[in-house]
């Protein structure tokens, strides 16, 4: 034993060392990262985000300077905090109450502290900032909009959350990102790459060189430039127009499928969105639950697309050769079917032809074409599904493949969609609603703005998209390949007549342009709104789908205006000025435009909300605004 | 025949790892002291370069205290050990203070600091003093004439304000224990470390209470006659031990020794508190401690530790040198670090029970049991298990006193083991 003892104890104690070693740097040690080391001092050095112009090259998107004080709470030392607080302009509460933030996001990882300072408040800071160790100053670079119109287009950047922070590790806290637009979708192109600096400090928290002579530096990859395929003018036209009215607009050049103007209204100037103000703002914007100002209503709001509808069945209808182009039929001021009546505006006994038919959108016509249509197969199980995929086949109902931040889906109906509701039997006139438009077929505006150009093309589209050329590459395939709808060439041209007959002689005669020969259809679509838990129909949608000229078309476009009645009333003047806007350069229009100027849906919005019983459609009035004053001074 | 035989006498497994711990240490004071310009092994101003003056001193050291006949260590002890004890109370009147312990005599840029070879000094007295024919270290007489020879140099440095040196004294409990001290002082040291650490670590009154468990058990299962008055006494003596340990910590203590008693045993929960003691008395600790952790399992590679590089831990090339090795070294070298001091010791160990005279073996005994005082006070300390006591890590830390004082004693080991044959 007297022998042993000291024997024993080296022996412990070594083993005892071995198993706190363990413990220190095995156990308890996390991967050791550069990232993470706080010997050394990581500064990013942020590149340019890249610029963003119009189709025309005009500067939509440019940078400005913006410096935000940044904490890692674990370097911070004792300081003068009331010094410290009132170069920031903030009071002792909001110090502990961010500081404490800042700890449990991270002891060891940067903060923001506090954003956006002012270029004075941020010459003062920078003198005093070397006494406040732990604290530093970030540049970043914060969006400049050269245009106060476009914001649902442009997009915005904001810093990163928690879940752009999961899924992707280039991003750090207090990093800037896009949000919404081309702002969001095309992230990774505009905002370059980070360069960063690895420095070595001591443990003073001074700077004592670069860590390895800057084997690990990287230098920052400026952002590419882009120019989008947006038309700057004709956009703030129809932004213009579209005040105090709500709905979505979508004009597509279709010989390329490029956007030329995407419009949802409300909207907001982009430069609400920036620095300091952007917090305050966007909570005002984003709480706005009944104008809903961040709800993109050209890509996101799904409608029943109404009469514009019918074109489509006139097509599938000559593909499957159900209907001749001369064929009449006898319209009784409605369609009956199985007990029931569709009405219709025609007098009665008239015989519509196709061109007729689509000049006059006549009920009765496109009910008998769809019946048709469906009951050509042995029964209409199988007539349903042939007529979706034909409708498929000009991108409804389904996500069309672009570079849109947002979507939906909409809807086309098949017989698997149906089984629910009618599991055995299925006939043709159960579904008899969609001959119209209405019932189960829904779409969004960029869907039926797609499908305009691909009668335009008589036949063929190409996916809308919004980029117009980046810097240095070349467009992805998928925007410059053909896609072919499933209807033969020949069967257009009838359809595409009844269009032009629609602005000669049928329900848009009144809005036609000197010069321009338009093809065009008016919707006019029902709609329903749960108020305090009662269905009640408010105020039509306003419908308007155009494309011009008829021959080799410049623009193919749709416009939604909800609850603005009977088509031709808003979508359609709206449609015809923005043709005119476009093709013409200026507009002769006058009297249309100021009228649209001049009447306002916001009475109508109102009503729902109100609580009070209100009429709807041909019983309401319309609410009389004095012209803008920038329009009466002109 | 006899001349090859000479050269081989020597214990070539102790000198092969004082010379590997040596070596690997200076590479460690070159990473820890390296400034980050430009290594210059002739500039000295930089600690590195001056160890390598040391090392070089050392060698020629070396070669003088194995040339020495080693009956003259036996034959001199008392003189070396009274010219040290002068050496001591010299340094106390004409000594220069360095981080508040005044430990040096000044010549010129020079510095010396006695209290290190005095370790040395003290193991020969005690070796000559306990071989003596006439010396019974069960004998209550010689035992306190023993004391007194640890005791005086341990004194005086302890009036140097070196408490960290005076406590290596402590080692010499290992040599007396093992020659014959009387199993009780053992039983007393175990009793009141353990009574009095869980006292404060768990209270009064748990301690209190497993102690009388453990005591009744051990009652019950006894094996000789025992009074019952024997494990009471025990019980009543903890009671006190207990609670006055408790008073004495509680209001007898300054705050900042209450603190560090606090922070070694993991008392302090108070999160602001602790970031507090990491900010204040506890930063060297807190450092050193992230820097080995830092490390990992294989370091960041030699002259690649960051927080080594940005001289993070303070004194980190003195008594910090194995945060060094933590970092750029990892687990790997720290582990090979801690086994060569082991292999190191128990070398020295095993060669003293060898030894056929009582002198050599007690002062063998001294040797390896100094070392492992220093091994286990200063890694311990640098890992955060043992509160902080600046001593320095045996050839391992920066200084030439050191690092001659630890040579010379380990030498005189080796020479006195070298005779060992010669002795019949």
């Amino acid at each position: 034993m007297r022998k042993i003892l000291l024997f024993l104890s080296v022996i412990i104690v070594g083993l005892i060392f071995s198993a706190r070693l363990f413990y220190l740097q095995i156990y308890a040690s996390d991967t050791y990262s550069l990232y993470h080391d706080n010997a050394i001092r990581k500064v990013y050095d942020y590149p340019k985000r890249g610029f963003v112009y119009d189709r025309n090259g005009k500067l939509l998107v440019a940078n400005q300077p913006s410096y935000d004080v940044m904490v890692i709470p674990r370097e911070v030392e004792p300081l003068d905090t009331l010094e410290f607080c009132s170069l920031l302009k903030i009071d002792k509460e909001q110090f502990i109450a961010k500081y404490n933030k800042a700890k449990r996001y991270s002891p060891r990882l940067p903060y923001v502290f506090v954003s956006h300072l002012s270029k004075e408040d941020y010459a003062v800071l920078q003198e005093k900032m070397r006494k406040y160790d732990g604290f530093y100053i970030q540049k970043r670079s914060l969006r400049q909009y050269e245009t106060t119109i476009g914001a649902n287009v442009l997009g915005d950047i904001g810093e990163v959350n928690n879940a752009d922070l999961e899924k992707d590790s280039y991003y750090q806290i207090g990093d800037l990102t896009g949000k919404q637009g081309v702002e969001a979708s095309y992230e990774k192109t505009l905002r370059g790459r980070k360069g960063i600096k690895f420095i070595q400090k001591n443990r003073f928290n001074r700077d004592i060189g670069p860590y390895k002579g800057g084997t690990y530096d990287t230098l920052p990859e400026p952002g590419k430039d882009i120019k989008i395929t947006i038309d700057a003018e004709l956009q703030a036209y129809g932004e213009k127009l579209m005040q105090n009215k709500r709905g979505g607009i979508i004009a597509i050049d279709p010989s390329s499928g490029e956007i030329l103007t995407m419009i949802s209204a409300p909207t907001y100037d982009p430069n609400d969105l920036v620095g300091r103000k952007r917090s305050k703002n966007f909570t005002r914007l984003f709480k706005d639950s009944i104008a809903n100002p961040f709800f993109n209503r050209s890509l996101q709001g799904v409608y029943e697309p109404g009469s514009p509808f019918k074109l489509m069945n006139a097509l599938i209808a000559l593909q499957e050769e159900v209907i001749t182009i001369d064929e009449k039929i006898t319209c009784y001021r409605g369609y009956k079917y199985a007990g029931e009546f569709m009405g219709c505006h025609c007098p009665s006994g008239t015989r519509n032809d196709l061109i007729r038919g689509i000049q006059e959108s006549c009920n009765a016509y496109f009910a008998t074409t769809y019946r048709r249509i469906l009951d050509k197969p042995k029964n209409a199980s199988e007539g349903i599904d042939v007529w979706s995929e034909h409708a498929k086949s000009f991108g409804l109902g389904d996500f069309l493949d672009n570079d849109l931040f947002v979507g939906q889906k909409g809807r086309i109906p098949n017989r698997a969609y149906y089984k629910s509701a009618y599991p055995n039997s299925f006939y043709s006139t159960y579904t008899i609603s969609n001959a119209i438009g209405q019932g189960e077929v829904a779409t969004t505006p960029i869907q039926l703005a797609n499908m305009i150009a691909a009668i335009a093309n008589r036949g063929y589209y190409y996916t809308p998209h919004i980029i117009k050329s980046i810097e240095g590459e070349t467009l992805p395939e998928q925007f410059t390949t053909k896609k072919q709808t499933s209807i033969d060439k020949k069967h257009f041209e009838p359809v595409i007549e009844g269009m032009l007959q629609v602005y000669k002689k049928g329900t848009a005669k009144y809005l036609q342009v000197d010069g321009i020969d338009i093809c065009g259809k008016t919707g006019t679509v029902e709609n329903f709104a749960i108020i305090d838990s009662v269905k009640t129909q408010l105020t039509d949608h306003s419908i308007f789908v155009a494309f011009a000229p008829k021959d080799n078309p410049k623009i193919a476009l749709a416009v939604f205006v909800e609850n603005g009645y009977y088509g031709n009333r808003f979508a359609g003047k709206i449609a015809s000025l923005l043709i005119e806007k476009y093709i013409k350069g200026d507009i002769t229009r006058t009297d249309m435009e100021n009228w649209l100027l001049t009447h306002s849906l916001e009475n109508e919005y109102a009503k729902p909300h109100s609580g009070l019983p209100f009429k709807i459609n041909r019983e309401t009035q319309l609410q009389v605004i004095p012209l803008p004053k920038d329009e009466t001074n002109r | 025949m006899r001349q090859t035989d000479r050269h081989f006498k020597f214990d070539w497994v102790t000198i092969l790892l004082f010379f590997a711990l040596v070596i690997f240490g200076w590479f460690n004071i070159l990473s820890a002291s390296q400034t980050g310009d430009a290594i210059e092994y002739l500039n000295f101003s930089n600690p590195y370069s001056k160890q390598l003056i040391f090392i070089g001193l050392t060698c020629i050291l070396i070669l003088l205290v194995l040339s020495i006949d080693g009956k003259f260590y036996e034959r001199f002890s008392s003189v070396i050990y009274i010219i040290a004890l002068l050496l001591l109370v010299g340094v106390l009147f004409f000594g220069k203070t360095i981080n508040g312990a005044t430990s040096w005599y000044a010549i010129g840029s020079a510095t010396l600091q006695p209290g290190e070879f005095a370790k040395a000094a003290t193991a020969l007295a005690i070796a000559k003093y306990i071989s003596d024919l006439n010396t019974d270290i069960k004998n209550v007489k010689d035992q306190m004439q023993t004391f007194i020879i640890i005791l005086l140099p341990a004194v005086l440095i302890l009036l140097q304000n070196d408490t960290g040196s005076m406590l290596v004294y402590g080692a010499f409990f290992f040599v007396l224990y093992r020659e014959g001290l009387p199993k009780d002082y053992l039983n007393i040291i175990l009793f009141v470390t353990i009574v009095s650490t869980s006292a404060l670590k768990f209270g009064a009154l748990p301690t209190v209470v497993v102690s009388g468990l453990f005591l009744s058990v051990f009652y019950y299962f006894r094996r000789k006659k025992m009074k019952l008055i024997q494990p009471i006494g025990l019980l009543i003596l903890c009671l006190g031990l207990s609670f006055s340990i408790q008073f004495f910590y509680k209001n007898i203590l300054q705050p900042h020794q209450q603190d560090r008693i606090s922070l070694w045993l993991r008392l302090e929960k108070d999160p602001t508190k602790l970031e507090k003691m990491k900010k204040t008395f506890a930063y060297n600790l807190n450092e050193s401690e992230k820097a080995i952790s830092s490390g990992g399992p294989y370091g960041k590679g030699f002259m690649e530790g960051t927080r080594t590089t940005g001289k993070f831990v303070p004194e980190q090339h003195t008594d910090y040198i194995f945060s060094t090795v933590g970092e750029e070294w990892g687990f790997i070298g720290s582990f090979i670090v801690i086994l060569v001091f082991t292999l190191l010791i128990l070398r020295v160990l095993h060669l003293a029970e060898l030894q056929k005279s009582q002198f050599s073996r007690v002062y063998g005994y001294s040797v390896a049991a100094i070392f492992f005082i220093h091994f286990m006070i200063n890694i311990g300390m640098v890992m955060g298990l043992i509160p902080t006591i600046g001593i320095p890590l045996p050839f391992f830390s920066y200084g030439g006193s050191g690092l001659w004082g630890f040579t010379i004693l380990l030498f005189i080991f080796i020479k006195l083991d070298s005779n060992r044959i010669n002795e019949w």
